[in-house]
C-alpha cells in the first residue's frame, strides 16, 4: 500500500502534516499534549449536554450561515483556532457534517485538518473522555487564504461535463441518482465509503473501490450531493484517503444546480422505486 | 410470575457456513477490468458473470442484480448485517428475498460487484452458481427440522447436496439451469416443481427403520410446466447422492443444448417419456455406484438445535399488545419441539430494507434458539425456536421496525417476482401488483379468514414462472393486450394450482385480466367462494369442485365462473379512465418491452 502522505500522482496542492482520519487513541494523546483543537459540529444543545473533553462547538449551521468568508474565518478564530494548530472534527452523523466543516477550514487556508475516525456516539459507547462544561479558549485571528483549488462552482462543474478525464461524482444514494443527476455524473453513494464501525473504510479499501470504478490517479474528481455538500464532503475526504489529490467539492451541490435551471439526466428504463421497500 | 421464570432461552451459537472463496472475488474484479478494456468478449463475459451470480439489470447491463445463494435458506445474524452493509454501500439500501430462498441485491454497478462479493465472503456467503447453466441454490422447506409431519430433518442433507455440487466440475456447464428442492413433509412441499425434489422418508426394511428420501425428477415451472415423477418408492440414504449424480450426468450428456427455449431437464423427460428416462437414470446410477470412489459422499452434519423448552412456556395472558392476536394467528405456528414456535416475518414481495436487516440480526440473536433465520419460498423470513413465552416481546420488537405485518402465512402474502422493476423478460410490474394485493387484503382483514388462509396468489411478470404462478390457487402471469383498442398491461389468470407431494397440480389457464382489475377479480373470486362453499370447505376445494363442474350456485362450472369473472375484469374506456391502461408503479403510457433474458447463460 502506498504511503498516504505522498502524492498519488495528482497535483498535490499542499502537503498534509496530519492524517485525514485520526483514531481515538491518537486523538487522546494529542489532547493530553494540548497539540490539538477538537471541533464538535453537532447542534449547540447537543454539545452543551456532553462532548469530547476540551472540544469546542462549531455547529455546521454557524458555518453555512456566515455571510462571508471573513465571517467564517472569524467563527473559527473565536474558538481559538489559529492558522497552525491541528484540528480534529467530529459529528454524530456518519462523519458527513464533520467533513463539511473540515473542508471549509481547508478552504479558508488551514492546512492541518483531520476527521475523527468514529462518531460521537461510538466515542461515548467506548467510555472515552467526555465532559459537559463548555470549553473556552482565547479568541485568535484565523487568516483567510482562500484555497480555490478545492472548490467547484456550478459554472465550473458545467464546464467539466464535456471534458474527458474529469469525473463528476454524485454521492447521494443510488435511488436518488437513478432518478436524476448532473449529466454524465457517476454515482458512488456516500455509504460506499463508510466503514462498518468507522466513518470511512481503510485507505486500502477505498483505493481499491475507487480504482475499480476506473478513476485513475491524477484524474480530477468533483464531488456533489443533494443540498449543502455534507455527504459529498465525506466523499471528498474518502477520495483523499484513497490517495487522490485532485479533488474538488461542489459545495452548493444539486440544490443550487437545480435552482439555476441547469439540466439533469435520468437513468432510463428503471422502475426501481418499487424495490425500495418503503 | 415473571417471564424469566416461565421459559429459559437456550441459544445455539451458530457459525456461518463457509460457502464463499476470497480468490473468486479478486478474479471477478480482474475479469470486469479486462472486459471494460475489451480484452474479453461480451458473450464470454456474460457467461462468466452469470456463473458468479451477477445478472444484468433490465435494459441496463451496466448495473447488476447480485444474487446471493442461501443454501437451505439459512442466514446467521452476522450475514444479515453484512447484507445490510453491502446493500447500503453498493445497492439501493434494500434486499429482495426470492422464491428460491436467494437474497438479491439490485442496481449494483458492475464494477462494484466484486466489492459486494468481498463483503459476502467475509461472512461465508457466495454468489457462485447462483445464476448460469449450473446447479442453483438448493432450496429446503423453512419448516424442515421443526415440522410435526416430517420423517426427519432434511436440512443437513440439503446443505450437503449444496456443498457437493458447488464448484463441482461435473455441473459447471449443464444444458441449462438445474434446481434442487428439499421438502420436510408432503404438505410443505415444492418437490414436484424442481428438477430434483426430495422428501425425507423412513422405511422399515428387515425390521429396521431405514432413512432415505423419496426422489422426484423432471418437474419445473415455465412457459411449459411439468410435475415431477417419483424415481422409485424409496431411495435409501446411500443411494441418494448416486441418484442425484446420475440424473445430473445424464442431463449433462443427453440434454438439449440447441434450443434454449426447451432445454430444461423437464423437456428431456417429457420428450423421451418418463419410463425411458427413469430407466436411463437407474442405469446411470448403477454406473455411478460401480465407478465412484468411496470418498465421494455427502458430508452430512446434523443441525445443532436447542434442547427442549421448560415445561411452562405460555406468555402472561395480559401481555397482549395491539395487533398481537392477529399476528399470532396469521404468522406463527407451533413447532414439533414443545414450547417452541416458528414466527414468519411478512415482507412485501420479498423486500426488506437494510435497516430492517440489521434490526432483524439483533432480533435473531435475542429470540431464535437456533441462531439463524430462514428465507422461505413465500418470500418471507422465518424465525424459529422462539419460546412461546417470548412472543409478545418479539412482536413488539418487530412492530418497532415495521416487520410485524400480519398475514404472513395466509393468502394475503401474495408472491411477486421482480417483474419490470429489474428483469429483462418482464412485461408487467408483478412485484408492485403483489404489494398492492397484500395491502388491500390486510386492509380488508382477509388474512383473518380461515377458509381462504391456505389459498395462494402468485404473480409472475411474464410466462417464465419465477413468481410460481402455476402452483397458486389464483396465479397470474404478465402480458400485454389491446383492450378497447388500446394496449394495456394484462395478466393471464390460472386457477386451481396446488403444491404438495401427492396432490401437486398445475393451475389451468382461465382467463385474461387487465392489471388494474386483478384485485377486483381476486376479491370477486373470494366473494363467490364465500357465497357458494359447502360447510367447512376451503377455497382450494371449492374451486376444484367448480372446475369439475360440480358447483352448486351461480358458478356451476368453469364456463359460468368465467362469465362472472370476465364481467368483473371489464375496463372502462381509455377516455373514461386513462389510469386503467397504465401498469402499477408506472405513470406513463404502457409499452411492452423486453430484452434478452439472463436466465440462461
Amino acid at each position: 500500500m502506498r504511503s498516504l502522505n505522498t502524492s498519488a500522482g495528482g497535483q498535490e496542492s499542499r502537503s498534509r502534516r496530519h492524517p485525514i482520519v485520526v483514531e481515538p487513541n491518537a486523538l487522546l494523546q494529542e489532547i493530553a499534549k494540548k497539540q490539538v483543537k477538537v471541533v464538535d459540529v453537532r447542534k449547540a444543545e447537543e454539545y452543551s449536554q456532553d462532548h469530547i473533553t476540551g472540544a469546542v462547538s462549531i455547529p455546521l449551521a454557524n458555518i453555512l450561515n456566515a455571510d462571508s468568508l471573513e465571517k467564517v474565518a472569524e467563527v473559527y478564530g473565536n474558538t481559538g483556532i489559529d492558522d497552525n494548530i491541528h484540528v480534529v472534527v467530529y459529528d454524530d452523523t456518519f462523519g458527513a457534517l464533520a467533513a463539511r466543516v473540515a473542508w471549509t477550514l481547508e478552504y479558508i487556508g488551514h492546512p492541518n485538518v483531520s476527521l475523527l475516525s468514529i462518531t460521537y456516539s461510538t466515542w461515548k459507547s467506548m467510555g472515552l473522555e467526555i465532559e459537559s462544561r463548555a470549553a473556552v479558549y482565547p479568541k485568535v485571528k484565523h487568516s483567510l487564504k482562500v484555497n480555490n483549488e478545492i472548490l467547484a462552482t456550478a459554472d465550473y462543474v458545467n464546464s467539466c461535463i464535456e471534458q474527458d478525464g474529469k469525473v463528476v461524482l454524485d454521492s447521494r444514494e443510488r435511488l436518488n441518482y437513478l432518478d436524476h443527476h448532473i449529466p454524465k455524473a457517476i454515482n458512488m453513494p456516500w455509504k460506499t465509503f463508510s466503514g462498518e464501525n468507522s466513518i470511512l473504510r481503510s485507505a486500502e479499501e477505498l483505493r481499491r473501490i475507487v480504482q475499480n470504478r476506473g478513476i485513475n490517479d491524477g484524474q480530477e474528481v468533483i464531488t456533489y450531493c443533494g443540498s449543502v455538500g455534507t455527504l459529498s464532503g465525506l466523499a471528498y475526504y474518502a477520495l483523499h484517503l484513497a490517495g487522490y489529490r485532485n479533488v474538488k467539492l461542489y459545495a452548493k451541490s444539486l440544490k443550487e444546480w437545480k435552482s439555476m435551471g441547469l439540466p439533469t439526466e435520468v437513468v432510463k428504463d428503471a422502475n426501481f422505486w418499487d424495490l425500495s421497500a418503503g | 410470575m415473571s417471564k424469566k421464570e416461565l421459559g429459559k432461552r437456550m441459544q445455539i451459537k451458530r457459525k456461518s457456513e463457509k460457502w464463499g472463496k476470497p480468490e473468486e472475488v479478486d478474479t471477478f474484479a480482474e475479469i470486469v477490468k479486462l472486459f471494460r478494456q475489451k480484452k474479453i468478449g461480451e458473450e464470454e463475459f456474460r457467461r462468466f458473470r452469470l456463473q458468479n451470480g451477477a445478472y444484468g439489470s433490465r435494459m441496463r447491463a451496466d448495473y447488476s442484480m447480485v444474487r446471493v445463494k442461501v443454501p437451505a435458506g439459512i442466514l446467521t445474524p452476522e450475514q444479515l448485517e453484512k447484507l445490510a452493509f453491502v446493500s447500503d454501500g453498493f445497492s439501493i439500501g434494500s434486499a429482495h428475498v426470492s422464491t428460491r430462498e436467494n437474497i438479491q441485491l439490485h442496481w449494483v454497478q458492475l464494477e462494484d460487484v466484486s466489492e459486494v462479493m468481498r463483503g459476502l465472503v467475509e461472512v461465508g456467503l457466495t454468489t457462485r452458481e447462483a445464476c448460469g447453466n449450473t446447479i442453483r441454490n438448493v432450496v429446503c422447506s423453512p419448516f424442515a427440522g421443526v415440522c410435526p409431519e416430517e420423517a426427519f430433518d432434511a436440512t443437513p442433507y440439503a446443505k450437503a447436496v449444496a456443498k457437493f455440487f458447488l464448484r463441482n466440475p461435473m455441473n459447471q456447464n449443464l444444458p441449462r439451469k438445474f434446481k434442487f428442492n428439499f421438502a420436510c413433509c408432503e404438505k410443505h412441499s415444492l418437490v414436484r416443481i424442481a428438477d430434483i425434489g426430495l422428501v425425507p422418508a423412513v422405511k422399515e426394511i428387515n425390521g429396521q427403520q431405514i432413512k432415505g428420501f423419496k426422489i422426484y425428477l423432471g418437474g419445473g415451472l415455465g412457459p411449459a410446466s411439468f410435475i415431477a415423477e417419483l424415481l422409485e418408492d424409496f431411495t435409501p440414504m446411500e443411494n441418494v447422492l448416486p441418484s442425484c449424480m446420475a440424473t445430473v450426468r445424464l442431463y449433462d450428456r443427453i440434454g438439449n443444448r440447441e434450443n434454449m427455449a426447451r432445454n430444461r431437464m423437464r423437456y428431456l423427460v417429457h420428450e423421451m417419456g418418463w419410463q425411458k428416462f427413469q430407466k436411463l437414470v437407474l442405469k446411470e446410477r448403477t454406473i455411478v455406484n460401480a465407478t465412484k470412489s468411496t470418498s465421494v459422499k455427502l458430508e452430512v452434519v446434523d443441525e445443532e438445535t436447542p434442547s427442549e423448552a421448560a415445561s411452562i412456556v405460555s406468555y402472561e395472558s395480559n401481555a397482549n399488545p395491539q395487533g398481537f392476536q392477529r399476528w399470532l394467528h396469521t404468522n406463527t405456528v407451533p413447532q414439533k419441539q414443545r414450547g417452541y414456535v416458528m414466527a414468519f416475518i411478512t415482507l412485501q414481495s420479498g423486500d426488506i430494507t437494510s435497516r430492517q436487516l440489521t434490526a432483524l440480526a439483533e432480533i435473531c440473536r435475542e429470540f431464535s434458539g437456533e441462531g439463524c433465520v430462514r428465507t422461505s419460498p413465500g418470500q418471507s423470513i422465518a424465525l424459529r425456536y422462539v419460546l412461546k413465552s417470548d412472543l409478545p416481546d418479539l412482536y413488539q420488537k418487530l412492530v418497532s421496525i415495521g416487520l410485524a405485518n400480519p398475514g404472513g402465512l395466509t393468502i394475503a402474502s401474495a408472491v411477486g417476482c421482480t417483474g419490470t422493476t429489474s428483469c429483462n423478460l418482464a412485461i408487467t410490474n408483478s412485484h408492485r401488483l403483489a404489494k398492492e394485493i397484500q395491502a388491500k387484503f390486510l386492509e380488508l382483514g382477509l388474512d383473518m379468514d380461515d377458509g381462504i388462509r391456505d389459498a395462494t396468489i402468485k404473480i409472475s411478470g411474464c410466462p417464465n414462472s419465477c413468481g410460481q404462478h402455476e402452483i397458486a390457487t389464483m396465479g397470474f402471469f404478465g402480458g400485454a393486450s389491446r383492450v378497447n383498442n388500446t394496449l394495456a398491461p394484462t395478466y393471464n389468470m390460472l386457477i386451481g394450482g396446488r403444491v404438495g407431494e401427492d396432490d401437486a397440480a398445475l393451475g389451468k389457464v382461465f382467463t385474461r385480466v387487465p392489471a388494474k382489475k386483478v384485485i377486483d377479480v381476486v376479491l370477486k373470486m373470494i366473494e363467490l367462494y364465500k357465497q357458494e362453499k359447502n360447510e367447512g370447505e376451503n377455497m382450494d376445494d371449492w374451486l376444484s369442485r367448480v372446475m369439475n363442474g360440480k358447483g352448486t350456485g351461480v358458478a356451476k362450472n368453469l364456463d359460468s365462473l368465467k362469465i362472472i369473472i370476465d364481467k368483473a375484469a371489464q375496463l372502462p374506456t381509455p377516455e373514461q379512465s386513462p389510469d386503467s391502461y397504465m401498469d402499477y408503479g408506472n405513470e406513463g403510457k404502457f409499452v411492452a418491452r423486453t430484452a434478452r433474458g439472463e436466465c440462461a447463460a
